[in-house]
């Protein structure tokens, strides 16, 4: 009796103690897939469905890359590193790129007119390209062994827990107070994009230019200028989360293609999440926990299973997918402009 | 003057009617530009002159026989991905799923080849692989139309995620099917043997899947354009509501053209496992799902047309991936320059549908200035 | 009234659509407290009128006063800064934002939505309407939109109103309680006109009524001291002799038997009201009633296109007399009935043609199933298409021009000669000649002449009354969704059919009774309105 008692309280104990070490991990591999989505959100509610998101994030990660690459280069004393430098260049390139990108995105959909789901499959192509390219380009300057780039003291700033060392000791602190500061920026993005969305003129203007290009144009808001913010404001969101991903997660290590498809998992995120980033700041712990689960989940005889655990995001998002299509309720559609270019003249 | 109305500086209107050849003048135009920036970009970055540049496109693309050969078993199966989706797209059914439907085809030809080489001759296995490929690509099609014609479920975004669970199903068996164990790859399969590869042509690997892909062009331009499907596929992607004043079922031709399109889509995985490279990995596809979305809309839905616009991506990505490595640049350059062009593609198709009136000063205020 | 100055004033205003002379030298004056109907037919200048006021078109020539100051209104924001709202047919709101959120659409202050809110509450309060300002639009009912877009113009401070047919969309229960808003805002003081062809409306809401017809401003009467059929006199205008041929009937025989049609439309409201009548082979049946009546709903339920409520029945008669019903089935299933039916749809370019095929293309829409197993027939449809020019004159540039690139009467010839090629037993039209000039139309009357000579049973719904009486055997009238009366084309009388169309039945409330108890087994709601 009181052996089974104590195997059942060891049991917990075990699993609470698996749990402090997880949900970091997840939250880690979630960040990402939040600044995406929290970009994506904002640009699908203006009715622009962004298919570049994943290249927009690449292009994010490896200008700021190059930004600290070179601010790194050119101290003469490595110590003399100042703090805020360091995480500023790399900020402020990371948004110059992606900024960049948004209004490519912007200048063919919106002013020109072309189709969405082209322009953006073809923003990937691009975005992949350029983040490999110039992190190749940067991999051959520093003559290294391996095939990537290290900023290790650059990321020293990002990945340093905000809220200091010693209060990571207990669980509380190693699952809320362990990150770098760029996670709880996530969340406050997030969570400021929600209320924007939601409670805000701005929100309330921007949600009819997406919904219903025509009713807001007839209330004199001004529709282009709507779509292009939204859209650029989201991009370098996204962007951020290229960032994140390299300074904080990656260790300041860039090697090309290692991004993989987190890109497209933050697009799953924003139909997970039915439009609302508010809901992405638990989703994408969810999101981050079901892409690392296949390290934890019991494998049998079959190593291969770990494979099909790493299917869940996917599945989980069409689920959700074809429940909110066939529930019908109008709060969980897409925004009903998504993907359709607006042209006055036309009826 | 009181009223004092702040005019916008041009207006934008819908073209009428425009002579044929003005489209393709724009478009030639777009690519000219586009080469144009392709090449400074290229300068810059080798500092090479242009013309050297070109050629080293031409030779990566079309240098030797067998590179000409790779080039055109690339166009072939980017242009059988593309001809795939194509009947979609006229339908304005979204379908970037053709990486997931190809995927499965490869899936479906590869797990024929393994599984079945000691019972079947091979003339039987590649038509079992064939048969299996058009099925496991038609029902990885077919899911999404189902939820699509009954509750419009979004499309886009449905046969995106598609994609992810095939490229992590084919992950799994390849670790199923992995060896040596702990390798985590399929080798290439029936090496030995060569069960269920296709036969080579003229002496030469790839060419019968290259005429395979002709072939399925010509029936696809005959279906699109002179078949009833076809017909009621352009009537339904123009107008549902006259396709239901004709009594054509919308819902019907939405998953039967969905299913086509899956089917072929499979015919393309079973050409790249059992004609190109008789192995199962997860980027066997290679993005081409995605590039055939550019392909099709870029060639206006035609065909033929298609030919050319696959034969003008691969031709950049091999001619630059020539310049990469003869000018040890990066791999990935021909992706930036790929990119490049399709923008201004994209981007040009505005000029060819509207028109852009510059304000015209009204007589008024000439004289007033005056 | 001389000493108050008018809240808006008129003056010889013209306006023109390139040789279409919308307007012509229109004079109108409306005053703060008061309700103005502005009567006209379809087509008569009302609404083109109406949006010069609102900043949507400029006028041509002429001037506008707003209390008794000369303004020029550019732009819709121009003219909300000048106190006018104009409510449209078409209610410009976003479905699933709350009615709170759509008011405050476009405004720039902060946004404060409990404040919106309670400014929303006493508005409704002020003026009687019964909107919950938290309610999603997607939940609402036709009506219940049409009063959030009221109340959007009077929360954004406007005092002269115009609302475009505002009751083409109502039930008449929610009719009743517009007009007591209506009321109630002319009470406090707004000047409003509301535009409307409804007889009994304009005698039950309106203190003034000024009538226009084809542009012109015919004249305004104190609605106290006009009568039903002066206003209608005023309408309608004098038969003009048009010179339509009409042939004696061809052996009318039945062919299409409508009994107890009843139709509802997607949000619920009835739009046919059990209807019933015959449409004779060799005949021209049209079809008369004020817009949105249900002539649509009719057609469509016919061609299979449409929906009906259990208990309706539409039967196909065959030549020797077995009934073929045709409720439930869908157009492709009548076709396989051997029931050679054609319809030309009131939307050429969204229904009955595609836009962006070419005139071979779009001969095929109905003949493309036939011949082959796989392939089309492509010879046909352009041997159908060469015919259909040749025969009437339709000038396109070639074959395969796309025919949204035509104008509206050869697209309108290529519909119908498609329609009539497949030597339809039955034809049905809708506004056949709308928008077309008078050459095109003559062509049009010539080639449904042609089809009642071979036998074919027409259904002609149409909006001129002249052409209904010069070119049909038979003009049935709907009112409402209801059979007001069926009359014989020759000797009909215009100003009668008119009031018909207004109120069931015409002329008085007997005769309307007697007509009702004859053809349908309705309520005589309509019948019991008095004058």
């Amino acid at each position: 009796m009181h052996n089974a008692y104590f195997d059942a309280l060891g049991a917990v104990t075990a699993f609470l103690t698996f749990l402090v070490t997880f949900i970091p991990r997840a939250v880690v591999q979630g960040i990402p897939l939040l600044f995406g989505s929290t970009g994506e959100i904002l640009t699908e509610k203006s009715g622009n469905l962004n298919l570049g998101i994943p290249g927009i994030m690449y292009v994010g990660g490896i200008c700021g890359v190059i930004g600290s690459f070179f601010y790194e280069q050119s101290l003469v004393d490595p110590a003399a590193m100042n703090g805020l430098l360091a995480v500023l260049i790399p900020i402020a390139c990371c948004l110059l790129g992606s900024l960049l990108m948004g209004l490519i995105y912007c200048f063919l959909t919106v002013t020109l007119r072309a189709n969405q789901n082209v322009t953006g499959l073809a923003m990937t192509t691009f975005g992949v390209g350029v983040g490999n390219f110039f992190g190749g380009s940067l991999i051959k300057l520093t003559d290294s062994e391996v095939p990537s780039i290290a900023l290790s003291r650059t990321s020293e700033f990002f990945h340093r827990p905000i809220f200091g060392k010693a209060v990571t000791e207990n669980w509380f602190g190693q699952i809320f107070l362990s990150y770098g500061f760029m996670v709880y920026l996530a969340i406050i993005v997030a969570l400021v994009t929600a209320f924007v969305l939601k409670r805000t003129r701005t929100g309330l203007h921007l949600r009819a230019v997406g919904e219903n290009p025509n009713t807001a144009d007839a209330a004199s808001i001004n529709v282009t200028r709507y779509k292009y913010v939204a859209t650029c404001i989201g991009s370098m969101i996204a962007g951020l989360g290229g960032l994140y991903y390299v300074m904080d997660y990656a260790s300041g290590v860039w090697s090309n293609n290692a991004f993989g498809d987190r890109g497209w998992l933050a697009i799953a995120l924003v139909i997970f999440t039915i439009w609302r980033s508010n809901v992405g700041v638990l989703s994408s712990v969810l999101f981050g926990g079901l892409y690392i689960l296949h390290l934890y989940l019991p494998i049998g005889r079959y190593p291969a299973v770990k494979e099909l655990y790493k299917m869940l995001p996917y599945v989980v998002t069409i689920i959700v997918l074809c429940i909110t299509s066939l529930r019908k309720k109008r709060e969980d559609q897409p925004p009903q402009s998504l993907g359709l270019p607006y042209f006055r003249e036309e009826r | 003057m009181s009223e004092k109305k702040r005019e916008p500086l041009f207006h934008i209107s819908k073209r009428g009617e425009t002579p044929w050849y003005f489209a393709w003048i724009v478009r030639i135009v777009a690519i000219i530009l586009a080469l144009l920036v392709c090449s400074v970009i290229s300068v810059v970055m080798t500092e090479k002159n242009p013309f050297e540049i070109y050629n080293y496109m031409y030779k990566g693309a079309f240098g030797r026989a067998d590179k000409t050969l790779v080039t055109f078993r690339d166009v072939a199966m980017l242009l059988c991905i593309s001809l795939a989706v194509t009947p979609a797209f006229k339908m304005k059914f979204w379908n970037i799923g053709g990486e997931g439907q190809a995927l499965m085809g490869c899936l479906a030809s590869a797990a024929c080849m393994i599984l079945l080489k000691d019972t079947l001759p091979s003339w039987l296995l590649i038509v079992v692989m064939l048969i299996s490929s058009i099925v496991a690509g038609a029902i990885w099609g077919g899911i999404p139309a189902l939820f699509k014609a009954k509750w419009n479920t979004n499309e886009t975004l449905f046969t995106l995620m598609m994609n992810y669970v095939a490229t992590q199903l084919v992950a799994f068996f390849c670790i199923m099917w992995e060896s040596p164990k702990g390798s985590g790859k399929i080798p290439v399969i029936n090496q030995r043997t060569r069960i269920g590869w296709l036969p080579e042509l003229f002496g030469e690997k790839y060419v019968f899947g290259i005429l395979v892909v002709l072939v399925i062009c010509i029936l696809m331009y005959f279906y699109l354009n002179y078949s009833k499907h076809g017909y009621e596929i352009s009537v339904v992607g123009e107008s549902q509501r006259t396709a239901q004043y004709v009594g054509i079922k919308v819902e019907k031709v939405i998953i039967r053209t969905m299913l086509l399109s899956g089917a072929v889509c499979g015919i393309a995985g079973f050409l790249l496992v059992s004609g190109n490279d008789h192995t199962l990995t997860t980027t066997l596809v290679d993005g081409r799902g995605f590039t055939a979305v550019m392909v099709s809309w870029l060639a206006k839905f035609n065909p033929f047309f298609m030919i050319l616009t696959s034969l003008l991506l691969v031709f950049l990505t091999r001619g630059a991936s020539e310049i990469s490595k003869k000018m040890q640049l990066n791999e990935a350059f021909p992706e930036i320059l790929t990119g490049i062009i399709l923008f201004f593609i994209i981007g040009c198709e505005f000029f060819i549908a509207y028109k852009i009136n510059f304000r015209k000063r009204t007589v008024k205020e000439e004289t007033l200035n005056a | 009234m001389n000493q108050t100055t008018a809240a808006v004033s008129v003056r010889n205003v013209t306006k023109r659509f390139g040789s279409v002379l919308a307007n012509d030298k229109v004079c109108l004056d409306v005053y703060r407290g008061e309700i103005l109907a502005l009567l006209g037919e379809n087509g008569s200048g009302k609404t083109t009128l109406m949006n010069m006021l609102s900043g949507i078109y400029y006028p041509d020539e002429g001037e506008i006063f707003i209390d008794g100051k000369p303004v020029t209104i550019t732009s819709p924001k121009e003219s909300f800064r000048l106190g006018i709202g104009m409510i449209h047919q078409h209610f410009k709101l976003v479905d699933v934002f709350t009615a709170a959120e759509n008011i405050v659409l476009g405004l720039k202050e902060k946004l404060d939505m409990k404040a919106a809110i309670s400014k929303i509450e006493k508005i409704c309060a002020d003026y009687g309407f019964e909107v919950d300002p938290r309610q999603k639009v997607y939940d609402m009912s036709v009506s219940q939109k049409q009063t959030i877009e009221i109340i959007k113009v009077l929360y954004r401070g406007a005092d002269i109103l115009i609302l475009d047919e505002p009751t083409a969309v109502l039930t008449p229960q929610e009719t009743d309680k517009l007009f007591a808003i209506l009321s109630n805002m002319r009470d406090a003081g707004k000047a409003i006109i509301i535009i409307t062809h409804k007889m009994h409306e304009v005698q039950a809401i309106s203190d003034r009524v000024a009538v226009l017809r084809k542009g012109q401003y015919i004249g305004d009467v104190r609605t106290a001291t006009a009568t039903a059929q002066e206003l209608t006199d005023m309408m309608v205008g004098h038969s003009v002799s048009l010179n339509i041929e009409r042939s004696e009937p061809v052996n009318p025989r039945p062919r299409i038997e409508v009994k107890n049609l009843t139709v509802r439309n997607e949000e619920g409201a009835i739009k046919l009201d059990n209807v019933s009548f015959t449409a004779n082979s060799g005949e021209i049946l049209g079809i008369a009633g004020i817009a949105g009546s249900g002539q649509k709903e009719l057609l469509e339920a016919i061609a299979g296109l449409q929906p009906v409520e259990p208990g309706s029945s539409i039967a196909y008669i065959e030549d020797d007399g077995t009934p073929d019903e045709l409720v439930g089935k869908d157009p492709l299933a009548i076709q396989d009935m051997g029931v050679s039916l054609s319809f030309v749809p009131e939307d050429r370019l969204g229904m009955g043609l595609v836009g962006n095929m070419d005139l071979s293309d779009n001969m095929m829409l109905r003949t493309f199933r036939k011949g082959g197993v796989f392939f089309t027939d492509r010879k046909r449809p352009r041997k159908i298409a060469e015919n259909v020019v040749k025969e009437l004159e339709v000038s396109t540039p070639s074959l395969s021009t796309p025919v949204r690139r035509l104008s509206g009467g050869n697209v309108q010839k290529v519909l119908v000669g498609r329609e009539i090629t497949s030597a339809p037993k039955v034809l049905l039209t809708a506004y056949a000649v709308r928008g077309l000039d008078i050459n095109s139309s003559y062509t049009i009357y010539n080639l449904i002449n042609d089809q009642k000579k071979r036998g074919v049973a027409v259904v002609y719904v149409g909006e001129d009354l002249d052409v209904l009486i010069e070119l049909c055997d038979w003009i049935l009238v709907l009112c409402g969704g209801k059979v007001s009366g069926i009359v014989s084309g020759r000797g009909a009388d215009k100003q009668e059919i008119g009031l018909m169309m207004t109120r069931i039945g015409g002329l008085t409330p007997e005769q309307a009774a007697d007509i009702l108890k004859n053809e349908t087994a309705a309520t005589e709601a309509g019948g019991a309105e008095n004058e």
